[in-house]
Order: structure tokens, then C-alpha cells, then sequence
């Protein structure tokens, strides 16, 4: 299977997983904004994305989607490190033009992943999951489980809380300021003329999406929302 | 005329493939600032000669920058510190006086020390000849605008083919890939109608060798391009990519 046993394969993979992704972020992103605006309409949306069959199909297939770049990662990581051969350079600088982020991938995505723990621990643990395991007949406290607007408020009045996610979305930014232009050069559209354009693209799409994200934890943090 | 300088050279010694390597420091004294790094590392031999030591390897051939054999890691670049050249076209007075000068050979596990500074880039040379031709006879020199190709096409192709297979793109790269050699050397012949018949396999087997070889996966990071000594596009990359997805989906 040329997706998994070529180098260009694995990294198609890497690519398409990357922009299914950065497809949801953009869907979770335009959602959050909602409650900014309203939190009946958010807390509809968070009804409508409950334990519904639709809303677990879509589940499983995002986790899939996280879990396979996750996996490919570091098995590209381990592939690469394995290419440089035993001895390192004693002295390295980083060429012109090379962004720090591309480079540092892994390391960015750690990060990403760490804060996607802590985010499930934050809502999907007190929201689908509890609706989950009452659908399946244990007893749980389900009377908060669409109520996203109280989550938010009651995650983001904590300032530990609010500063880990902001540090989180930073790393996200630098992630995906590398990832957008690089999926789309792995896939073969690009040249030199769409390379400049793609990274301008990539980089205004990174910030709006990360902006989006961070403009609610700054609400819900700064002014608790009652603004 | 130059000024001389006065510097320290911190050389990579390693007496074989298997042997454990270690770096030599040499006082280099009054290096005339217009001797080439080669002509340097030439002189420092032969003062290693005359005091009864092993002179360092090192590989060298046309020392003019096209025939792709000097490599050398410079102060952390493959092929010093310039942009678009190779090692024989540096010049000691690219240098200060008191800086310490460290040479490395290519790190990647598809090039193996041969000794000291020399690795075995036969791996490349492997790639080529798993599909880096035209396989068809194609006779003599056809008449010019015989087969027309318009100029852009014609200059792409001529870009890709700059390349002269020395190395530095994968010895730059983080992930000890061999991408941009591959892509030029897929992208020059894609490029134009004599090559465009077999660019199918050509891409599949050059790519396929090079995976074979332990070449790493790109992540589009940009260091090949940037150390380049032909200043290579990365764009050629995205046609390789193009061009392997393409033969791959219509398999």
C-alpha cells in the first residue's frame, strides 16, 4: 500500500489527515463565536451535537483522523531521525528562509495534543461523555451536559485555565502557519508562484481561526462573560 | 591583494567506515585571504605530510562548481557560508582572523564515511540508475525547434538540471532526506516531451530507491533549497509529488 510503504505516501497521509483537521478547527471555531453572541443559540448547538448518532459517527471519525496523524508523526519522526545517521553535526545553523515551525513540528504538536487532554478533560468529559454513558444506562449528572455557555464560563473564570489554553492556541498558530502550505505542497499544488501564495493564505486562515479561539477564552475570561 | 588570516581548523578525523571519529584541532597561520577553502585544506596537508602525519581526505574533482564532488559541513552549512556556490568556490577570506573553522563530512545515513571528510555518495548514483533516463535511443542532436518547448518550460528544465548531485540537500536536511536531488533530477526530464513518456515510472522508481536507500521523509522544511549550491526550487519537489500521486492513483 503506497500510503504506508513510500515516503511520499505517508506523507499524503500526514497532509489529508492535517487538512480534515484544520477543516474542523474551523467549524469548532465559527461555533465558539457563538457564544460570544449568544448562549441560548450556543447551548443549541451544543444540544444539536450531543449524543445524537450523527454527532458520535462524527466523533469517531475525528478522533480516527487525530489518531493516524498522531501515530504517523511519530513514525515519520523515527524514520527521520533514523536517516540522519548515528553521529550529529557538532556545530548546525539554521539556514535562511527556514521557519523555526517547520522544524519543530513534533515538538508544536505535543503541545497541541496536551492541550487537546486537557480540553476533553475540560468539556467533552462533562458534556457528550456523561450523555454517552446515560445513554447506556449508568446513572450519571446529565442536567449540565448541553449547557456549553455554563462550561465555558466556569473553565475561563479560572485564570490558570485560561492562560494554558491561550498557550495552547499559540503553539496551535506556529503549527499550523508550517502545516497549511506544507499539506498543500505534499500534495503537489504548488509551484513557485502559489508557493508565496499559499504561505500569505496559510498564515491570514491560521491567525483568523486562532483569533476566533482565543477572543472567546478572552471574554469569558476578562469580562466573565456579562459584558 | 588579500589580507592573511590567521585562524583555527577543527577537522573531523575518522581512519575508516567502522572506526570511531574525533575531532583534529590545526593552528592554521597567514592563509593568504584569495586561497580557496580546497587550496587551504591542500597546504595544511602537505605541512601534515612534511611533519610525518596523515594528511585529511577530503573529496575534490573540477574545483570550479559543476562537478558536484567537494562537500564538506562548514560552520554548521554544507558548502560554507555562502549562498549558491560549492566548497571549491570559497575563499579563505570569507573568514576572520581568530575564528574557529569547523569541517565536517555530510551526516546522513546514506552517505557513510569513507574516511575523514569523504563519504560514499554512491547512493545517489544508485537513484539514477534506477530511472533517471530516457531508455529509448533517441539518435542524434535533433534540429533546434524541431520539437518546440516553450522557453518557460525549457527554463524550468534547465533549472532542475543544474543540479549536480552533490549532496547537500539531503546533508542539510533535518530529516536526512534526499527529496530535492530526486525532484530534480525527476523534474528535468518531466519537463520535456522526451521524458514525459516514461515520467511515470521514472518517479515511482527513483522514489522508490531512494526510500530503499534510508533516505528520510521531506517535511517541507526548506533547508535543502536554502544550502543548495544551484539554489534548486523546492517547486520541484511539489512537481515529484504531483507527478507520484498522479502515477499512483492511476495504478
Amino acid at each position: 500500500m503506497w500510503l504506508s510503504n513510500s515516503s511520499i505516501g505517508r506523507k499524503v497521509v500526514m497532509s489529508v489527515t492535517g487538512l480534515a483537521l484544520i477543516l474542523f478547527l474551523t467549524f469548532h471555531m465559527a461555533m465558539n463565536l457563538v457564544a460570544i453572541f449568544s448562549g441560548d443559540a450556543y447551548n443549541m448547538i451544543c444540544e444539536f451535537l450531543g449524543a445524537n448518532w450523527y454527532a458520535l459517527v462524527a466523533t469517531a471519525g475525528l478522533a480516527a483522523l487525530v489518531v493516524i496523524h498522531i501515530v504517523y508523526a511519530f513514525w515519520l519522526t523515527m524514520q527521520n531521525r533514523a536517516a540522519r545517521g548515528s553521529e550529529r553535526y557538532a556545530v548546525s545553523a539554521k539556514p535562511k528562509g527556514v521557519e523555526w515551525a517547520s522544524q519543530n513540528m513534533l515538538v508544536l504538536g505535543i503541545i497541541v495534543v496536551l492541550g487537546l487532554a486537557l480540553h476533553l478533560f475540560n468539556f467533552w468529559a462533562k458534556m457528550q461523555l456523561p450523555e454517552v454513558l446515560h445513554m447506556l444506562g449508568m446513572h450519571v449528572d446529565t442536567t449540565n451536559v448541553a449547557n456549553g455557555v455554563y462550561h465555558i464560563a466556569n473553565t475561563f473564570s479560572c485564570p490558570v485555565y485560561s492562560i494554558l489554553y491561550l498557550v495552547w492556541l499559540v503553539a496551535l498558530w506556529f503549527h499550523l502557519t508550517h502545516g497549511f502550505w506544507s499539506a498543500l505542497h505534499t500534495l503537489g499544488w504548488n509551484n513557485k508562484i502559489w508557493f508565496e501564495r499559499w504561505r500569505m493564505i496559510g498564515n491570514i486562515y491560521s491567525t483568523i481561526v486562532v483569533l476566533g479561539f482565543a477572543v472567546v477564552v478572552l471574554y469569558y475570561w476578562l469580562c466573565g462573560g456579562a459584558c | 591583494m588579500d589580507k592573511n588570516i590567521s585562524f583555527t581548523l577543527k577537522v573531523w578525523r575518522q581512519r575508516g567506515p567502522k572506526e570511531k571519529g574525533h575531532f583534529q584541532t590545526i593552528p592554521v597561520k597567514d592563509m593568504p585571504g584569495d586561497t580557496s577553502f580546497l587550496e587551504m585544506l591542500d597546504i595544511v596537508n602537505e605541512e601534515l605530510i612534511n611533519k610525518g602525519e596523515e594528511p585529511i581526505v577530503f573529496d575534490h574533482d573540477c574545483r570550479e562548481g559543476i562537478c558536484g564532488m567537494c562537500s564538506l559541513y562548514i560552520n554548521g552549512h554544507p558548502h560554507g557560508p555562502a549562498t549558491g556556490a560549492t566548497t571549491c568556490q570559497i575563499y579563505i577570506r570569507r573568514f576572520n582572523d581568530g575564528d574557529v573553522v569547523t569541517v565536517e563530512p555530510w551526516r546522513s545515513a546514506g552517505f557513510p564515511v569513507i574516511r575523514d571528510l569523504m563519504v560514499d555518495r554512491g547512493a545517489y548514483d544508485k537513484i539514477m540508475q534506477a530511472g533517471g533516463y530516457v531508455s529509448v535511443n533517441t539518435g542524434g542532436i535533433p534540429d533546434a525547434n524541431a520539437i518546440p518547448i516553450p522557453k518557460p518550460i525549457a527554463d524550468e528544465a534547465m533549472d532542475a538540471a543544474a543540479c549536480i548531485g552533490c549532496g547537500a540537500c539531503a546533508a542539510a536536511c533535518k530529516n536526512g532526506s534526499a527529496m530535492l536531488f530526486v525532484s530534480a533530477k525527476v523534474s528535468q526530464l518531466a519537463l520535456l516531451p522526451q521524458g514525459k513518456v516514461e515520467a511515470a515510472r521514472r518517479a515511482k522508481a527513483m522514489l522508490a530507491k531512494m526510500d530503499e536507500l534510508g533516505f528520510g521523509n521531506c517535511t517541507n522544511t526548506r533547508a535543502c533549497e536554502a544550502e543548495c549550491p544551484k539554489c534548486i526550487s523546492i517547486s520541484n519537489i511539489a512537481r515529484l509529488n504531483r507527478e507520484f500521486i498522479a502515477a499512483k492513483l492511476a495504478d
